[in-house]
């Protein structure tokens, strides 16, 4: 396959940056992409030029480190991560472009790597619960209802990885928090914490500067991990729950 | 303007879900309204008289209890209460949002969202444009575009329809408010809490779609069935 790749290039975190074209020919439609950008960085690197940075670890789809917006997707046009993307989803000849994550809450570092730590401040202002630590308590000593379980398990896959802010108009995470917040708020060890846990959370999330959810839905479409709308609603439906009670 | 700190003192209250909360409560007011707004315009249908009685009848609504044109007093406040609750609430989320991604995307593409949920913005104003007209056209100015009487609302509401250029705004504005209404019946239910399994998100759709085809296709039989002379003075 020969492609032409359009690329955000930026030096560092005050610099500004632009898009640059590259044409990169022997890509194998089994690589995946971003085996194709490895291939892409070698040539780079053979010829002189500074690689192109960007965000991986696990490359099996379940650490949430990879990015890119591909084409105006958020990990390109499969429902999974950049890393398990492969190049049999494109075309020979086509032209892809591809962009960092764009929201102010996630500053670009370089080209297309960008500081989530946003993301962290969210969970550490809320996604914790109270637990003794030591022994390991009794597993079947506080029963969780099977839906409950169930519910929180499937939100609880949640990788983190920033799609559904990088799809949102309003640069949203409302996806992410929601997710969160669900997986903790269904199973009883969530309880003692629950209601200051969304007021804590949304608050940071806001002073990150995230914008406001307007139920569009773009998140859901573009989240690896296909974690539904109704977390959001479960979001808002705790908050009310919190102003009710006067916090 | 990411924050390296931690937030004290956090206030639900505050939050930019306490404002989306202001939102569909204020929005679920103008629903209640313009329902009733509809049921009463199809007493056009009925003629006449019964159509200016009824307009009539609503100055006198809720006497002696309440003063001539009270319960329209009232209702006219409550619903510039919710107007400033509604737009104050969106304007401030409008410039969060512009905020929260100074440097936009080369290419983007809209996967998941409907017309009218990503028109919210753009088409609210249209309709707050619209009401401006709408309460010149026949409540605060009374203006008659085809030059007749004004203090008769029902000819002047015929006059104006019979021109096939004023329809053509008021179906417009209909379809403005239906897209308004159809995201926007959805958003509100979803902001207040209540979908939060699969199938009560797919009725709060299904909502979406009821209330804006009943509200904007009810408002728009009146002037389409005056303008192909059903209705007539």
């Amino acid at each position: 396959m020969k492609l032409t790749l359009k690329i955000w290039r930026q030096e560092n975190a005050s610099a500004a940056g632009a898009m640059h074209t590259y044409e990169l020919d022997g890509v194998s439609q089994d690589m995946s992409f971003l085996e194709m950008l490895d291939l892409l960085n070698e040539q780079l690197v053979t010829s002189g030029q500074e690689p192109v940075a960007f965000d991986s670890d696990c490359r099996e789809g379940i650490c949430g480190t990879c990015s890119l917006m591909i084409n105006g997707e958020a990990h390109g046009p499969e429902v999974t991560t950049t890393c398990q993307l492969h190049m049999r989803s494109f075309s020979d000849g086509e032209t892809i472009t591809i962009e960092p994550w764009r929201a102010d809450p996630f500053p670009v570092l370089k080209d297309l790597i960008v500081d989530r730590s946003a993301f962290d401040r969210i969970i550490q202002s809320g996604g914790y619960i109270s637990a003794n630590t030591g022994s390991a308590p009794e597993a079947n000593s506080v029963p969780a209802p099977r839906d409950k379980a169930m519910r929180a398990f499937n939100v609880a896959t949640c990788i983190g990885c920033g799609a559904c802010v990088a799809a949102c108009p309003n640069g949203s995470a409302s996806l992410f928090m929601g997710a969160k917040i669900t997986a903790l708020g269904e199973l009883p060890q969530g309880q003692p914490e629950r209601y200051s846990r969304v007021v804590d959370m949304v608050a940071q999330h806001d002073a990150e500067g995230f914008g406001g959810c307007t139920n569009i839905g773009e998140c859901t479409s573009a989240c690896p991990k296909e974690i539904p709308l109704d977390v959001i609603s479960q979001l808002n439906k705790d908050l009310r729950t919190a102003i009710a009670q006067g916090r | 303007m990411a924050t390296p700190t931690l937030v004290k003192g956090a206030r639900a209250t505050r939050s930019t879900i306490a404002l989306k909360l202001a939102m569909a409560v204020s929005g679920i007011v103008f629903i209640g309204y313009v329902l009733a707004h509809m049921y009463g315009n199809l007493k056009a249908f009925a003629g006449h008289d019964a159509y200016n009685s009824y307009a009539h009848h609503l100055r006198e609504f809720g006497e002696p209890m309440l003063p001539y044109e009270g319960f329209l007093w009232i209702m006219r406040v409550v619903l510039i209460l919710a107007l400033v609750v509604h737009v104050g609430s969106a304007a401030a989320l409008w410039r969060r949002a512009n905020n929260a991604r100074t440097v936009k995307y080369e290419v983007k593409k809209n996967k998941g969202s409907s017309l009218s949920s990503r028109t919210m913005r753009w088409g609210g104003l249209a309709i707050l444009f619209f009401v401006i007209w709408h309460l010149i056209h026949f409540t605060i100015g009374k203006v008659n575009p085809a030059g007749g009487e004004t203090n008769d609302p029902y000819n002047l509401m015929v006059e104006s329809f019979d021109l096939w250029w004023m329809t053509l705004i008021y179906l417009a504005a209909m379809l403005a408010l239906g897209m308004h209404l159809h995201h926007g019946t959805f958003s509100a239910l979803q902001t207040l809490g209540f979908t939060n399994t699969a199938t009560s998100r797919a009725r709060a759709r299904m909502a979406g779609w009821v209330v804006a085809v009943v509200i904007a296709g009810g408002f728009s039989l009146v002037p389409l069935f005056t303008l192909f002379g059903v209705i007539t003075k």
